[in-house]
């Protein structure tokens, strides 16, 4: 975990790699010429490709209601066995006799959800301060960047685990708002410093001397120019959702819901299996792995790409 | 009346642990309607921030100014946010120096052209925009249906400043600034933007402010031109007159560094000795005695005052060329 200062720091690096003067459309361009043939992006982009492709097939794919116990006969707790692999059963079953391979493969739609929802509410929470903050600057912005300030000096982690802990019952809806908040202030301060930047930019000098109302040199001047950094981190927020997530779950504040599978309630669950029967934690920790990997290179390429410095 | 009255305009920028810097000292100029006034003179002189003060445009916080700018009677520093909003584009125009970087990038020439006449004409998108493109083609950008669709990124130098050009004088404002508008350009390109902008004041008689520390694009349009230095007016003539005969030793400096054309034989050039880091403050003395090959030692003890010299010019000097010590400048 970095230290909140150097995660300020990086914060506000990743501010500054915003569109330089020729930005928009070229950078767009420029960029998406320079990713095509990054092998970086090209794995973590198949990487994504296949694990979306998964989601919105799975319910296809899965032979079984993972919700089931059809193996429950197979299931002996006091000698400690759960079903092996058998035909019509590629991975056996788990600790309840659920088929495991259709949960593994149903398990993909709601890790994508979580994770899209999670960057998704917390997207929204930081952009509405980081335009507050940029947009109206003053007591304002201080008034934001302090509470920002506060939550960033506490460990992700320790604020998403603190934020699940205070509702009395875990559902997947508040691992989902536990892991948003962590991510608000991010937003929050990353557009901050990179609607500042535009504020004190040419453009908006210009725009403002030809009389363009206030809310439309925030909305349509400064804030498109200022979103590039965001990108970025949407997609390296991705991840880190999907690993926060996994780690609410696997401290016990996942949602109780079992019926409905998730890599890290699924990964939570097999904690008392791992000396026995690895396999249950093996498969859906390696599929958070994969899939985090592959949204971390494609936001570090992301970044690369549109970092002014590299731009040939 | 004059359109724009400019009185003692002041403008110091204080920052938390730095000392206040005044960057505009009491500066005084008129615009008739339909002229060009010529605000000339060295890099950091306050020729910029004269122009932003005078549009509202400097940032509140920080920025003292005082004086009145009173543009038809109305005195633009009293005027509050949104009053000044509406007149900004309307009645007033500005063009800048850097014309890539003062086009937003990620929006299309056309709407940001339309944009503005949306704002201040009222009129629906559509109808704004093939006034845009009408702009465009008046601004000499050739194939304007498909410019208006393009980026600022797509566009030459040129036709970027054009671009802007066209955005303000959409409104047909009454004034128009423009703020070295052509020293990011290529020389070719300089000419043709200047002639544009010539051509398009005298069309639609704005009155232009231009400011330069060019003297060849005061000698190539100005009517007017009010020379600063260091925040203040130092000497103002017609052009004319000043070309003929500068009284201030700064003026006369400048002409004497320029490269001219039509100059017989071999002339030397002789560049203004030291920089502006050696003025004086202007409480002390004159602030460029240090630098004035015609300083009196009365010049590094005493503020020269602003002194109307009967013919319409004006002048803040102890010792003018001219006069005690004559050097010869030739007239154009
Ligand atoms: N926002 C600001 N804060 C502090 N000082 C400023 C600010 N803007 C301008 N200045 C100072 O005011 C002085 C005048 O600046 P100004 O930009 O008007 O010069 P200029 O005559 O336009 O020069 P140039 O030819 O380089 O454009 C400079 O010394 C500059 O450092
Ligand atoms: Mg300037």
């Amino acid at each position: 975990m970095l230290p909140s200062t150097q995660r300020k720091q990086r914060i506000d690096e990743l501010a500054e790699t915003g569109p330089g003067p020729d930005a928009g459309v070229s950078l767009a361009a420029s960029a998406w010429r320079r990713l095509r043939r990054n092998p970086v992006f090209l794995v973590g982009a198949s990487i994504i490709g296949a694990f979306v492709l998964l989601a919105l097939s799975s319910p296809l794919l899965a032979q079984h209601d993972p919700a089931l116990r059809l193996l429950e006969d197979q299931v002996s707790r006091a000698q400690n066995e759960i079903p092996p692999p058998q035909p019509g059963f590629p991975l056996g079953g788990d600790q309840y006799g659920r088929p495991f391979l259709s949960r593994l493969l149903l398990g993909s739609q709601q890790t994508l959800l979580v994770a899209v929802m999670a960057t998704v509410i917390g997207l929204g929470g930081g952009l509405t301060l980081g335009i507050l903050a940029g947009a109206f600057g003053g007591w304002v912005d201080t008034l934001v960047m302090r509470v920002v300030d506060v939550m960033l000096s506490v460990p992700s982690l320790l604020l998403a685990v603190s934020i699940g802990a205070l509702f009395a019952q875990q559902t997947q809806f508040t691992v989902i708002l536990a892991v948003a908040i962590v991510q608000v202030p991010i937003f929050g301060r990353l557009l901050r410093g990179s609607m500042l930047a535009q504020r004190a930019s040419d453009h908006v000098l210009a725009a403002r001397a030809l009389g363009v109302k206030e809310r439309s040199v925030v909305f349509r001047h400064m804030l498109p120019n200022a979103l590039g950094p965001v990108v970025v981190q949407s997609t390296l927020s991705l991840a880190v959702a999907i690993i926060d997530a996994a780690a609410l779950s696997f401290l016990g504040l996942g949602s109780g819901d079992t019926s409905v599978p998730e890599w890290g309630q699924m990964l939570g669950s097999a904690q008392n299996f791992f000396d026995s029967h690895p396999q249950l934690a093996f498969w859906p920790a390696g599929c958070i792995i994969l899939v985090a990997l592959g949204f971390t290179l494609v936001g570090e390429s992301l970044r690369d790409a549109l970092d002014p410095k590299n731009r040939r | 009346m004059a359109l724009l009255e400019v009185r003692d305009l002041s403008v110091s920028f204080a920052r938390k642990g730095e000392p206040t810097v005044t960057a505009v000292d009491g500066i005084s100029f008129d615009v008739q309607p339909g002229r060009t006034v010529g605000l000339v003179g060295e890099s950091g002189c306050g020729k910029s921030v004269t122009s932003l003060a005078i549009m509202g445009l400097l940032p509140r916080r920080g920025t003292e100014v005082s004086g009145s700018v009173l543009f038809e009677g109305t005195d633009l520093l009293g005027l509050s946010q949104r009053d000044i909003e509406q007149r900004r584009g309307r009645d007033l125009g500005m063009v800048f120096q850097d014309p890539l970087s003062s086009l937003n990038p990620v929006v299309p020439i056309g709407l940001q052209v339309a944009e503005v006449i949306e704002r201040h004409r009222g009129v629906p998108r559509r109808a704004a925009m093939s006034q845009a493109r009408e702009l465009l083609d008046r601004v000499g950008i050739p194939d304007p249906d498909r410019r208006l669709k393009e980026y600022s990124h797509q566009l030459s130098g040129g036709m970027r400043q054009r671009a802007l050009i066209a955005m303000a004088l959409a409104c047909r404002p009454r004034l128009l600034i423009a703020d070295e508008p052509t020293t990011a350009l290529d020389v070719t390109i300089q000419a043709q933007i200047l002639d544009l902008l010539t051509t398009l004041v005298a069309d639609t008689g704005t009155a232009l402010i231009m400011i330069t520390h060019d003297l060849g694009v005061v000698a190539g349009m100005c009517d007017e031109v009010n020379v600063l230095y260091a925040g203040r007016v130092v000497e103002r003539a017609e052009r004319h007159e000043l070309f003929a005969a500068p009284r201030h030793p700064y003026t006369a400096g400048l002409m004497a560094s320029v490269p001219r054309l039509d100059s017989s034989g071999e002339q030397r050039l002789s560049p203004i000795s030291g920089s502006v880091a050696d003025n004086i403050p202007w409480e002390q003395g004159c602030a460029f005695c240090p630098r004035c090959s015609n300083a009196l030692q009365l010049c590094g003890q005493a503020t020269p005052e602003v002194e109307h010299t009967g013919d319409g010019r004006l002048l803040r000097c102890h010792n003018p060329v001219g006069e005690a010590t004559p050097i010869s400048v030739e007239g154009p």
